[in-house]
């Protein structure tokens, strides 16, 4: 199942800088991940920032008849161990908080979808750093 | 392996107003926490981006943090390129004498004090955007 790394596949990282639904960003950004992932590329991250963060919110409740973006990613990231980050100081400024943050803040209760983490502003540097492309997507 | 050895050019694009969105400020903070990375790091202000370096910015009137004096301080944090596009400037009837001053010790130079703004027109940054490895655009 696993394959060598050949010349051609290339380490990816992803910025999404725009929310669900209002902007096409987070839908341009998984179609890629999906499609990168298919010719055997590899995600190394998708960070979240900006109104990035609210994609990663367990508590949106889309119409039956719509995709719904947080599972989409919370699914990807299942099937293909991705490792997908919010942006900690982003996060905070638009209430989306895992139990930690919650505990610590004093807030009485979490949002966090699976498969998200909430972390620093260290993880987008490093995976530019690391990618052999960062991509991002954003208005 | 070092970590010289894996620097990288990075640059920031910055294109927005300084307020009414948040991407001027929330760029700032990536600029800042990246500072740490000790990468290349360029920034570069096209489009309404220029007006972050306004002189005399003052938000008393719309409530919200004035975070220019911000800009000033990318010198202590290794960050002394930053360039604005010439035509952007030009469109807003703007020049550089209307962007704060914003300086850099060079301590190569006996801590020279030198200027971080640098004015570059339209087809030199299409080359320094083209020279980098990872581009970042707010």
């Amino acid at each position: 199942m696993l394959r060598a790394r050949g010349d051609r596949d290339l380490r990816f990282g992803i910025v999404v800088n725009e929310g669900p639904y209002t902007h096409q960003a987070s839908d341009s950004a998984y179609r890629f991940a999906r499609a990168a992932l298919e010719k055997g590329h590899e995600i190394l991250r998708v960070f979240f920032y900006h109104d990035g963060v609210n994609n990663g919110t367990r508590f949106t409740v889309p119409p039956q008849d719509d995709r719904n973006l947080q599972r989409q990613w919370s699914e990807l990231a299942e099937a293909h161990k991705l490792d997908l980050v919010v942006c900690i100081a982003a996060a905070q400024r638009r209430g989306i908080l895992d139990a930690n943050e919650a505990k610590r803040q004093g807030k009485d209760g979490d949002n966090i979808a699976p498969g998200f983490r909430i972390s620093g502003l260290g993880q987008l540097i490093e995976a530019g750093i690391q990618a052999d492309r960062l991509v991002v997507f954003g208005d | 392996m070092t970590g010289q050895s894996k620097r990288k050019k990075f640059l920031y694009i910055n294109r927005r107003a300084p307020h009414g969105t948040i991407y001027a400020l929330e760029s700032l903070e990536v600029v800042l926490i990246g500072a740490a990375f000790e990468q290349d790091v360029s920034l570069a202000f096209i489009d309404d981006g220029v007006y972050q370096l306004m002189a005399g910015q003052d938000t008393s009137g719309i409530g919200v943090k004035n975070f220019s004096k911000t800009y000033r301080a990318l010198g202590d944090y290794e960050v002394r390129k930053l360039y604005v596009e010439r035509e952007s400037l030009a469109e807003r009837g703007l020049t550089v004498e209307d962007l704060m001053p914003i300086s850099f010790e060079d301590e190569e130079d006996d801590y020279a004090e030198k200027p971080s703004i640098l004015v570059a027109d339209r087809s030199e940054m299409v080359r320094l955007i083209a020279e980098q490895d990872v581009v970042l655009s707010f």
